[in-house]
């Protein structure tokens, strides 16, 4: 049972801290712009994308350090040459913008990648596994993950409230039009945290291609969670996205290691079914069946409780 | 530099007066030809885009190519027309299928092959019933080329439906037999999609494995939300520490891969036991990793192809599709016998086409003799095991020099097994 539970916290960890990267770069779109970025998880999937055509030239690591720049430079220009036009009017046409952009980028990953699923591979230094407990591995490149999502974190936590640049960021995101009379650039500004936050989806699919497989459903399957996490850890806060991330990551992982059921839980309360019941789908249900829908229920209770999100401030 | 431009454009109007000579020429031809030969226009329905759409892609490169090579480049179809295919993207989505099917019946199309997902099967095969019943004279026949839950040839058995894949039990009942063999195993994992596919995987592996071998135990009996997943981690962590020495899954597409290589990256050393962990990028995936440990039951012998006309036929694909592989030769075993059914009776419509099926004994491209029974319209066919390796491999998969060997061979006739259809033939 503990080794369950171990491997089932670690498992928790690296998902909860993949999904803090995409998390992290949406959350700051938002508190900015005040828009949600519906095409995130696309800029994750092109950074997938993007390592995978370079690793097969150049290797791992160059694709590590140049496909979020690429995927981040292209964030970029979408903010300069769309999204700031759009903007004019107004949120509706902004979220309609981006939703219609993540099915551009889908079938241009189509179009150009082909639908069938990429092999694009770990590098090989990593491949070995960092330590064995209770006859289980734990690959090393795993454990890379949780390193650079960790130092991503600390990193961006650093700029956000220590550095010059962030203090202007979190000037602009509650003044913006004071900010811009002391003499910043808003928009240079807004451009900025959009390639950066595109980078680091970019990052997120760098790193998890070659552990969730690199395909063109790859944004699908991520894409809707991103959304349940910025809301529940609060919309626009950053350490309400990682306690979010790390719950929900945390959550599934548990859910399915467990073995409980509906079963189990109407026993204790002396309750059983016939198995020809009409209702029996219902009762035979089991945690690790649901699972994956877990966080959507979460949702949905953080909404009726506490609206705001966790962490969130925005009260209007 | 004027000059250069004067002789572009002279040349320009040169090419253009002979593109419009070509073409009215090839207008007069055309109109003739069209006149008297219709196409014979047959829908693909699967999905085309989306999580699942390369499984759709690639099965409408193999129609397309059997239609082409095997009919359309030799004169065409019944004295002389041509085999057209017309796709319709279904996404895999039930709902969407019924859109694409009005869309079909729209445009006068009375053949459907499809095969991706048994869910959708069964949408299409309720949907065409209804259809045919109010719309006498204008049926619609399914081709299913793949969805393998037995309901479709058992319980919910239509005269309008015909099956060119054996059935999951079918299947199952070879794979157990083969896992049955290997004194080694002790305790399978089973773990699969949770939709009526996934379900009768594991209710029918239980079951065959308890009568075949009581003394392998079923260490679990796992499902998950079919395309939800995104990390299989937490699962393959709950089968090591179950112990078990094999695993057993119905997996497809994306949830395939990821599945294999969390098993593979948690270092667990146990023979993996598939129906779908081939082509269409997974066997690439896999590469060296999954050697010796994947196995798939299907109806390909793959390595090796028994005859010259086989491999032939594989080559003339692999000329016209590089990127692509045959990965389903029921595709085009289905064309042939519906092409034969058409040819036999002279003509196009669904009931004469249906009629001519039942009972069809056919000789494929592999040289041995499969046979449609007309009591529920399910095809019998040879079905092996193969392993994932890159030894004996003179086809592989994904270009990638890893492919299929088959292990174990079951021929046709070994694959019979009862059905429960009772079929309701429409009166004509």
């Amino acid at each position: 049972m503990l080794e369950v539970f171990v491997f089932a916290t670690l498992n928790g960890l690296v998902t909860g801290l993949l999904l803090f990267m995409l998390a992290s770069g949406l959350t700051l779109i938002f508190s900015m712009m005040g828009v949600l970025n519906f095409a995130h998880a696309s800029f994750y999937m092109l950074g997938a994308y993007f390592a995978y055509s370079i690793s097969l030239k150049t290797g791992f690591w160059v694709g590590l350090i140049f496909a979020p720049l690429l995927v981040g430079v292209l964030g970029a220009a979408v903010e300069r040459y769309g999204l700031r036009r759009v903007h004019q009017s107004g949120h509706v046409a902004e979220l309609v913008f981006t939703f219609g952009l993540a099915f551009l980028i889908d079938e241009a990953v189509q179009f150009f990648w082909g639908a069938d699923t990429k092999n694009y591979r770990s590098p090989d230094i990593l491949d070995f596994p960092l330590f064995t407990m209770f006859g289980q591995e734990f690959p090393a490149y795993r454990g890379f993950m949780i390193g650079i999502s960790v130092m991503i974190f600390i990193g961006l936590y650093y700029v956000l409230t220590k550095s010059r640049v962030g203090i202007i960021i979190q000037a602009a995101i509650t003044h913006p039009n004071t900010v811009a009379n002391l003499g910043h650039n808003v928009p240079l500004i807004f451009m900025g945290v959009f390639g950066v936050g595109t980078a680091l989806a970019g990052l997120a699919g760098v790193i998890a291609g070659p552990v969730l497989t690199t395909f063109p459903g790859m944004a699908l399957v991520l894409g809707s969670i991103v959304f349940v996490i910025v809301v529940i850890g609060g919309l626009g806060s950053l350490p309400g996205a990682l306690i979010a991330s790390l719950l929900v990551g945390l959550l599934q992982s548990y859910a399915i290691a467990s073995d409980v059921g509906m079963p189990e839980l109407l026993e204790l309360i002396g309750v059983s079914f016939d198995r020809n019941h009409p209702l029996n789908d219902l009762w035979t249900l089991s945690l690790p069946q649901i699972a994956p829908i877990l966080p959507y229920l979460l949702l949905v209770l953080v909404l009726i409780f506490r609206p705001t999100g966790l962490l969130g401030k925005r009260e209007e | 530099m004027i000059n250069l431009m004067k002789l572009s454009i002279k040349s320009l109007a040169q090419k253009k007066t002979f593109t419009f000579t070509a073409l009215f020429l090839s207008n007069i031809f055309l109109s003739s030809l069209s006149n008297a030969q219709e196409p014979v226009r047959i829908a693909f329905m699967d999905p085309l885009t989306g999580t699942f759409a390369s499984v759709g892609n690639t099965g409408l490169k193999q129609l397309q190519f059997a239609a082409d090579h095997l009919f359309n480049e030799k004169g065409g179809i019944l004295g002389g027309r041509m085999i057209e295919i017309v796709p319709f993207d279904n996404k895999q989505s039930p709902t969407e299928t019924q859109i694409q099917f009005r869309r079909m019946v729209g445009e006068k199309i009375q053949i459907v092959f499809q095969g991706n997902s048994s869910a959708v099967a069964n949408t299409l095969n309720s949907t065409i019933s209804k259809h045919n019943r109010r719309n006498a004279s204008q049926e619609v026949l399914q081709i299913n080329y793949s969805a393998v839950d037995p309901i479709l040839t058992e319980d919910q058995c239509s005269f309008w439906h015909f099956r060119f894949d054996s059935h999951a039990v079918m299947k199952l009942d070879v794979l157990t037999d083969f896992i049955a063999m290997n004194e080694d195993i002790k305790s399978v994992y089973i773990i699969g999609q949770d939709y009526s596919f996934g379900q009768v995987v594991s209710d029918t592996a239980i079951r065959m494995l308890n009568e075949k071998r009581p003394d392998i135990e079923i260490a679990g009996n796992e499902f998950h939300p079919i395309g939800q997943v995104k990390d299989f981690t937490p699962y393959v962590t709950k089968i090591v520490s179950s112990g078990a020495d094999a695993v057993i899954t119905g997996n497809f597409g994306a949830d395939m891969v990821s599945l294999a290589r969390s098993i593979i990256d948690a270092g667990l050393d146990a023979p993996i036991y598939t129906f779908y962990a081939a082509y269409d990028g997974i066997t690439a995936t896999l590469g060296a990793d999954g050697k010796n440990k994947i196995r798939l039951v299907h109806n390909e012998s793959s390595n090796p192809y028994p005859t010259e006309a086989r491999k032939d036929y594989v080559r003339a694909f692999k000329d016209a599709n590089p990127t692509y592989d045959l990965t389903q030769a029921r595709v085009h075993n289905a064309l042939m016998m519906v092409v034969r059914a058409m040819e036999e009776t002279q003509s196009t419509d669904p009931y004469d086409v249906a009629t001519a099926l039942e009972d069809m004994r056919f000789t494929t491209l592999n040289g041995d003799e499969v046979w449609m029974r007309g009591d529920d319209h399910q095809l019998f066919q040879e079905i092996h095991v193969s392993v994932h390796t890159d030894e004996n491999i003179e086809f592989d998969a994904d270009n990638s020099g890893y492919g299929l060997y088959s292990e174990y061979r079951v021929p046709a006739e070994d694959t019979i097994i009862e059905s429960s259809c009772k079929m309701r033939r429409p009166k004509r």
